[in-house]
C-alpha cells in the first residue's frame, strides 16, 4: 500500500457516547492501561524548583479546599468534617513529606514522584482486611488528584499543556482502568467497545469530554501519534483528516465551546416561564462523583440518585454505615438542595455478584424480580438502605423513591418498612430526619391506570419515561430490530403521560420526570403543558434545557398539548412540535452571544 | 526511639465510634498530636503508627473496638497524649 493510500482520510462511525469535538493525536492504550502522568529526570540544580513547584501546587488545593468549606452554609457545616480532614491530609508527612523526600531521592518531577507515593498508599490499603478501610483510600486518591490537578495545567492558557494532551483509543476501559488515567490529560475517548451507558461514556459525559464509543476496529486503524477527529455529537471519529476538514472542524469545535459557556453562565440562574412558573431542573447521578458536575450545570437538586452501582461487582451487600456515607457525601455537597434517593432497582442488565443474584437466570429479567419487588423480598436488604437513608436524611432534604410500583399494595408495604425502619432508628436514639417525603416512580402502566389511588398514599410522582415507553409499547430498546418503534412522542404514550398529570392534580400532589425524555429540550413544551414542575436529567442537559424552558410559556403549551393529544402517530406528533417550537428550541438550546445580550 | 523507655507514657483507649478510625476521626487525633512537642504514636499489636499521619493511621485499620496505645515520648506533651484518649472513647463525638 502507497503512503499516500495510507494516509487517506477516513470516517469510522461508532456511537455518540459523550457530545462535543476534539481533535489531537491519538495515544493507543494497550492491555494494561498506561498512565498518562509522565516521568521525567529533574535536574540537580533544579530539584529545589521541583519541590517549590509541589508546594506551591498544595498550598492551591489548600485554599480550594478552604472555599468549598466556608462556602457551606452555617447549619451544613458539620457535613464539611470529610473536608477538613482532607485539608489535614493535603499535608500528611506520608503524602506530602514522601513526594518531597521522592522528588530529591529519585531526582523526577513532582507528578511523578506523588502518582509514586499514592500508587504504594494504594497497595498498602489493598491489602487490608477489612472492606470499609480498603476503601479509606478514596480520601487519598481524593486529596491526590486535587494536588495533581493543580500541578499538571489548571493553568487557563498554557499551550504547553494542551499540546500533551491526547485522544485515548482503547478496546474498551474498565472502571479500575478509568479510575487510573489522569483524566486532565486526556481530550477524547475513542473505544472499539461500549456504548452509552458504559462507564467510560458517564465519565467522559461527566468530565465533559467528547467520546465516541462502538466504533469496533478503531484500534487496528488508528496508531499513535495518528491526528485524529472525534465527534462526540453525531458520533464519528475521522482518521488522518484533510486540510478543509480540519477547518471546518475548528471552527465546529470552538462553536460548541463557545455556546455551551454561554450556556453554562446562564445556567445558575432559575429556570422561570414567560408566564412567571419557576421550573425546577434537576440532575440525575449514580456516582457520588456526578453531584459536582450537577451543582457546576446549574442543577436545582438531585432528581434521581440510582443507589445500584454500590451493590455491582463485589462479594457483599453494602453495609448500612458504607451507604451512610455515600448518602452523606451526596446530601453535603448538594448544600440544602433535595437529593431524591431511588431505592435498589437492580434489573437484568446489572447483576449482582452476589449468591442470590436478581436478574440472572430469570427467562426475562425486565420483568421479573427487579426494583420494589425484590427489595420487598429481601426486607433486610431493603430496611439497609432504608435506615441508610433517613439517617443521612438528618443533614439535609432528602426524599425517598421507590421504583417499579405496579400495585397500590406495594406501595403500602414499602412505606411500612420505611416506617418500621424510621421506629427502629427511633428506639435506638440513632439520629435521623424525621420529615422524609416519599414518591413512587410511574414506570410500569398499571401504575398510569391506578395513578388516582396511588396519588392518595403518596408524596409525589416521579415519571421514569424509558421503562414506560419500554412496557407500554412492548419494546426492548436494546434490540435494533425494534429500536425505531421506541417513540417518547407515540400517542399511547402522550395518553399515559396525561392520565398520570392528572391524577397528580387530582390526588394534589406534585408530578416530575426524571427519564431521558426531559433532557431533550424539544419536548419541554409537552412536558410542561403536562404540568410537570420538576424535571431530571444528565447534568449535562441541564443548561440547554434551562434555557429553552424561559422561553416558553405554561399556558400556551397546555393548549398546544391538546392538540398534540390528537395526533395519531408520533410522527405526527414531531411534525407538529417541530413545526411549532423546533426554530424556538435549536436556537435557545444553542444560543449564540447575540441572543443572550 | 530516640529517648529512653523511663520517659515515655502511655496511656490504653478503646475505639467507641461505630465507624472506627477513619479520615475524620483520624484528622481530629492528628490535629492534637501535631501540637505536641515530641512524637505521638498510636499501637496496635506491633504495629505503630505517626499519630500526625492520616495516613499511617488509616493503615492501623481499628474498627469499632480495637485497643490501641497512645504513646508519647516527652512528658511534656502528657496532657495531649490525655485529650488524644479521651477524644478516642468519647466516640470522637459521633
Amino acid at each position: 500500500m502507497s503512503e499516500a493510500l495510507q494516509k487517506e482520510e477516513t470516517r469510522l462511525p461508532g456511537i455518540d457516547a459523550s457530545p462535543g469535538i476534539c481533535i489531537g493525536k491519538a495515544y493507543l492504550l494497550d492491555n494494561e492501561g498506561v498512565n498518562i502522568v509522565e516521568r521525567y529526570p529533574v535536574a540537580k540544580g533544579q530539584l529545589k524548583n521541583e519541590q517549590n513547584r509541589f508546594k506551591a501546587a498544595v498550598k492551591r488545593a489548600e485554599k480550594e479546599l478552604q472555599r468549598v468549606i466556608q462556602n457551606t452554609p452555617e447549619y451544613l457545616r458539620q457535613n464539611t468534617a470529610i473536608l477538613e480532614a482532607h485539608l489535614v491530609l493535603l499535608k500528611d508527612k506520608m503524602l506530602y513529606g514522601k513526594t518531597l523526600e521522592a522528588i530529591e531521592k529519585e531526582g523526577i518531577n513532582a507528578e511523578w514522584a506523588l502518582k509514586m507515593v499514592v500508587t504504594q498508599a494504594r497497595n498498602m490499603f489493598a491489602s487490608m482486611e477489612d472492606a470499609y478501610f480498603r476503601e479509606r483510600v478514596s480520601d487519598i486518591i481524593h486529596v491526590s488528584d486535587r494536588i495533581l490537578q493543580n500541578l499538571m495545567g489548571s493553568k487557563p492558557v498554557d499551550i504547553g499543556a494542551i499540546d500533551k494532551r491526547v485522544i485515548l483509543v482503547a478496546r474498551d476501559l474498565s472502571p479500575a482502568e478509568t479510575s487510573q488515567i489522569h483524566l486532565e490529560r486526556v481530550k477524547g475517548f475513542v473505544t472499539d467497545l461500549g456504548g452509552k451507558a458504559s462507564h467510560t461514556s458517564i465519565i467522559a459525559r461527566t468530565l465533559e469530554i467528547p467520546a465516541v464509543q462502538g466504533v469496533g476496529d478503531a484500534t487496528r486503524k488508528i496508531c499513535t501519534d495518528d491526528l485524529i477527529i472525534v465527534d462526540g455529537i453525531e458520533g464519528v471519529v475521522i482518521l488522518h483528516p484533510e486540510e478543509s476538514t480540519l477547518v471546518e472542524y475548528s471552527e465546529r469545535e470552538v462553536e460548541f465551546a463557545r455556546r455551551k459557556a454561554t450556556l453554562a453562565r446562564l445556567s445558575h440562574r432559575p429556570a422561570r416561564t414567560r408566564d412567571g412558573i419557576d421550573i425546577k431542573v434537576m440532575g440525575n447521578i449514580e456516582l457520588p462523583e456526578e453531584v459536582v458536575s450537577v451543582l457546576d450545570h446549574g442543577g436545582d437538586g438531585i432528581g434521581l440518585y440510582r443507589t445500584e452501582f454500590q451493590y455491582l461487582s463485589r462479594p457483599f451487600f453494602p453495609t448500612e454505615e458504607e451507604l451512610f456515607d455515600r448518602y452523606c457525601d451526596v446530601v453535603e455537597v448538594m448544600a440544602g438542595l433535595p437529593v431524591t434517593i431511588r431505592t435498589l432497582d437492580i434489573n437484568g442488565d446489572k447483576a449482582l455478584a452476589n449468591g442470590g443474584v436478581p436478574g440472572a437466570g430469570e427467562v426475562n429479567p425486565a420483568l421479573g424480580l427487579r426494583g420494589i419487588r425484590y427489595c420487598l423480598k429481601k426486607t433486610e436488604v431493603f430496611r439497609t438502605q432504608l435506615r441508610a437513608i433517613l439517617r443521612a436524611a438528618a443533614f439535609g432534604p432528602i426524599r425517598v423513591l421507590f421504583p417499579m410500583i405496579a400495585t397500590l399494595e406495594e406501595v403500602v408495604e414499602a412505606k411500612r418498612c420505611l416506617r418500621e425502619a424510621a421506629e427502629s432508628l427511633e428506639k435506638e436514639g440513632t439520629e435521623h430526619g424525621a420529615d422524609v417525603s416519599v414518591g413512587v416512580m410511574i414506570e410500569v402502566p398499571s401504575a398510569v391506570i391506578t395513578a388516582e389511588a396511588l396519588a392518595e398514599r403518596v408524596d409525589f410522582f416521579s415519571i421514569g419515561t424509558n421503562d414506560l415507553i419500554q412496557y407500554s409499547l412492548a419494546i426492548d430498546r436494546g434490540n435494533r430490530e425494534v429500536m425505531h418503534l421506541f417513540q417518547p412522542l407515540d400517542p399511547a404514550i402522550l395518553r399515559l403521560l396525561k392520565i398520570t398529570a392528572d391524577a397528580a392534580k387530582a390526588g394534589g400532589i406534585p408530578l416530575y420526570m426524571c427519564g431521558e425524555m426531559a433532557s431533550y429540550p424539544i419536548h419541554l413544551p409537552v412536558l410542561i403543558g403536562l404540568g410537570i414542575q420538576e424535571l431530571s436529567m444528565n447534568p449535562q442537559a441541564i443548561p440547554a434545557v434551562k434555557n429553552t424552558l424561559r422561553a416558553l410559556d405554561t399556558r400556551q403549551s397546555r393548549d398546544f398539548l391538546e392538540e398534540l393529544l390528537k395526533q395519531r402517530s408520533a410522527n405526527a406528533a414531531y411534525g407538529l412540535l417541530a413545526e411549532a417550537y423546533g426554530k424556538l428550541v435549536e436556537e435557545r438550546s444553542f444560543p449564540t452571544e447575540e441572543e443572550i445580550g | 526511639m530516640v529517648k529512653a523507655s523511663s520517659t515515655e507514657t502511655s496511656k490504653e483507649a478503646t475505639i467507641a465510634n461505630e465507624l472506627g478510625l477513619h479520615a475524620r476521626s483520624a484528622s481530629q487525633v492528628a490535629r492534637l498530636a501535631a501540637k505536641a512537642r515530641s512524637n505521638v504514636w498510636l499501637c496496635k499489636g506491633d504495629h505503630k503508627a505517626d499519630a500526625t499521619s492520616i495516613m499511617d493511621v488509616l493503615t492501623l485499620e481499628c474498627p469499632k473496638g480495637t485497643k490501641l496505645v497512645v504513646l508519647i515520648e516527652d512528658p511534656e506533651d502528657n496532657e495531649i497524649l490525655q485529650q488524644i484518649v479521651t477524644l478516642i472513647e468519647s466516640g470522637f463525638g459521633e
